[in-house]
């Protein structure tokens, strides 16, 4: 079992999201979070003041899969936010100690394949 | 419009109109609320800037040529220039009225102004700020001065006895047919149809259209240009109207959801200050009421059809503006009440002329503003691209065309300080 971390651009998203569907990649969470990844900052004018923003936003994916789906899973969330240019995100995958669902106290294996309906 | 012989000056009738023409002036920003509330966050600033160039440019265009093209004379389809660079706009009352002729000028420019401001709803998250204002310039002159000539100035719909209170021709079915060939010219947002594409701020597009309401006091009222009896009724029936279209719209609502919408209210309060625009002094109280529900229907059924072609009309200005303004025209030509108006009977009052006339002005003025603004837009789309790349779309005009957000939060954010001089050459890069 795996955690895969997502950091993407906010309006490819939706596309990753739909790229998850395809991939039949159906637990998951999301958050709006601001980082800076190495890209170039955006300059910015309020009246008199200049700023470069430093941070920009992104969507952060939180998947946790078992090992069939660690690859599907990147391969989507790539599929889905790429686009070229720099400040598309990152992929972080690592390794998971132990999945419980809450409602049936399933561990593991059981706990990351989502359930129908 | 109301034929007063030659008067005096009216003290009362100016200071009403004084009022009323920075109750229209109001209506743009709270235009730009309605609408920025409408788009996602990304494109908030974006979209209440072009309403505020709409003040900028069309005020200019205004009194340069607009006014005199559109007042000076009677020419059948278009006026002189005889009034151009306000030559001649004074204090002397403007015939036909008792209030200064400058200051009959002025009121008008906020109806030009506001115009302007509706269509960019049909080209909003998309459409480049300045090809916008270049538009917002060529429009205002070549397409909403023609209109109001047609209607207010002298022209051959108003000479021929078409109706038309407070705007019905140049200010909604203008802006509403031109909204639909922009949306053509300009074409679809990258995600449109592919993509849910949702209102960010709902409480913005409630306020902005309480506040239009209020400045329509302005615009219809205003429109007799005095404060006796045409000005009086309209400013009623500015009150009646939307209330009825506002019930009409909940029960449609109601039956098709089963819920009232906040959104779909506040589009039902636009919807019935335009239907009353064109018949505001004409028709009775209990008529405008009927024109008040009656206008729902139309309009709530364009607004449940448009979303489902590929025309990206964005906020719907046909539906609300075009097609409640065609309602609001059509009415007058049926019921139009000569002991009400002092002008003119409608169909159900034995005059079934009227109707012919409002039929001919609810045909003619769509089919002007529909290809003047095709030929417009490609004029300029020859001369420089509408619209940016999908990455300056994806990014938002905020950042991509005014360097700012509209929820900016300031974390991360690094001051440069203004005396470096090196801000210039930071490239604005992708977040």
């Amino acid at each position: 079992m795996k955690l895969v971390i997502g950091i993407v651009r906010p309006d490819r998203a939706n596309d990753v999201l739909e790229a998850l569907y395809r991939a039949e990649v159906r637990g998951f969470s999301i958050s709006r979070v601001q980082g800076h990844g190495g890209e170039l900052d955006r300059v910015e004018t309020y009246r008199g003041t200049t700023v470069k923003m430093g941070l920009a936003d992104k969507v952060r994916f939180e998947i946790a899969v078992s090992d069939p789906f660690v690859q599907p899973t990147i391969d989507a969330l790539c599929d889905g936010a790429r686009t070229g240019e720099v400040g598309d995100g990152k992929i972080f995958v690592l390794p998971l100690e132990r999945v419980i669902r809450i409602r049936t106290g399933e561990t593991d294996h059981g706990a990351v394949t989502p359930v129908g309906g | 419009m109301t034929p007063f012989a030659a008067a005096p000056l009216s003290a009362g009738d100016t200071a009403w109109m004084l009022a009323a023409t920075a109750l229209v002036l109001m209506m743009t920003p709270a235009l730009g609320l309605f609408y920025a509330g409408l788009v996602r966050a990304k494109n908030t600033l974006n979209t209440f800037m072009m309403c505020i160039a709409a003040i900028a440019v069309a005020a200019v265009t205004w009194a340069a040529v607009g006014y005199s093209l559109a007042f000076d004379g009677t020419g059948d389809l278009i006026g002189g220039l005889g009034n151009a660079f306000l030559h001649g706009v004074t204090f002397a009352p403007r015939e036909g009225t008792a209030i200064p002729e400058l200051l009959f000028m002025a009121f008008q420019a906020t109806f030009c102004i506001i115009t302007v401001a509706l269509i960019s709803g049909a080209v909003v998250e998309r459409m480049r700020f300045g090809p916008f204002l270049l538009f917002a310039a060529l429009w205002s002159v070549c397409v909403y001065a023609v209109l109001a000539h047609w209607a207010f100035g002298g022209g051959w719909l108003l000479e021929g006895g078409t109706l038309d209170f407070a705007g019905g021709v140049p200010v909604e079915m203008g802006s509403g047919f031109s909204a639909l060939a922009a949306a053509l010219v300009v074409g679809a947002r990258k995600d449109y149809g592919r993509q849910a594409l949702l209102p960010h701020n709902a409480v913005y597009v409630l306020l902005g259209a309480g506040l239009l309401w209020f400045g329509w006091f302005g615009f219809n009222g205003g429109s007799g240009f005095s404060a006796g009896h045409s000005g009086v009724l309209a400013f009623t029936n500015t009150l009646l109207t939307p209330a009825c279209t506002l019930v009409v719209w909940f029960l449609l609502d109601l039956l098709r959801g089963r819920q009232v919408t906040a959104i779909g209210a506040a589009t039902a309060i636009i919807v019935g200050c335009v239907a009353i625009t064109p018949a505001g002094g004409y028709v009775s109280p209990g008529w405008a009421m009927a024109l008040g529900a009656l206008a729902a229907v139309p309009s709530y059924a364009v607004i449940l059809w448009r979303p489902r072609t590929h025309v990206d009309e964005t906020l719907d200005v046909l539906a609300a503006h075009g097609v409640a303004g065609m309602t609001g025209i059509l009415f007058i030509g049926f019921v139009a009440q000569q002991s009400w108006n002092e002008v003119s009977d409608g169909l159900f009052y034995g005059h079934a002329g009227q109707l012919g006339w409002q039929a001919l002005a609810a045909l003619a003025a769509p089919a002007y503003a529909f290809c003047a603004t095709f030929l417009l837009l490609r004029l300029i789309a020859a001369v420089t691209p509408l619209r940016g790349t999908e990455r300056q779309e994806a990014l938002g005009m905020d950042v991509v065309h005014h360097g700012e957000e509209a929820y900016a939060s300031g974390e991360g954010a690094i001051l440069v300080a203004p005396e470096a001089g090196v801000e210039a050459e930071v490239a604005v890069a992708q977040p």
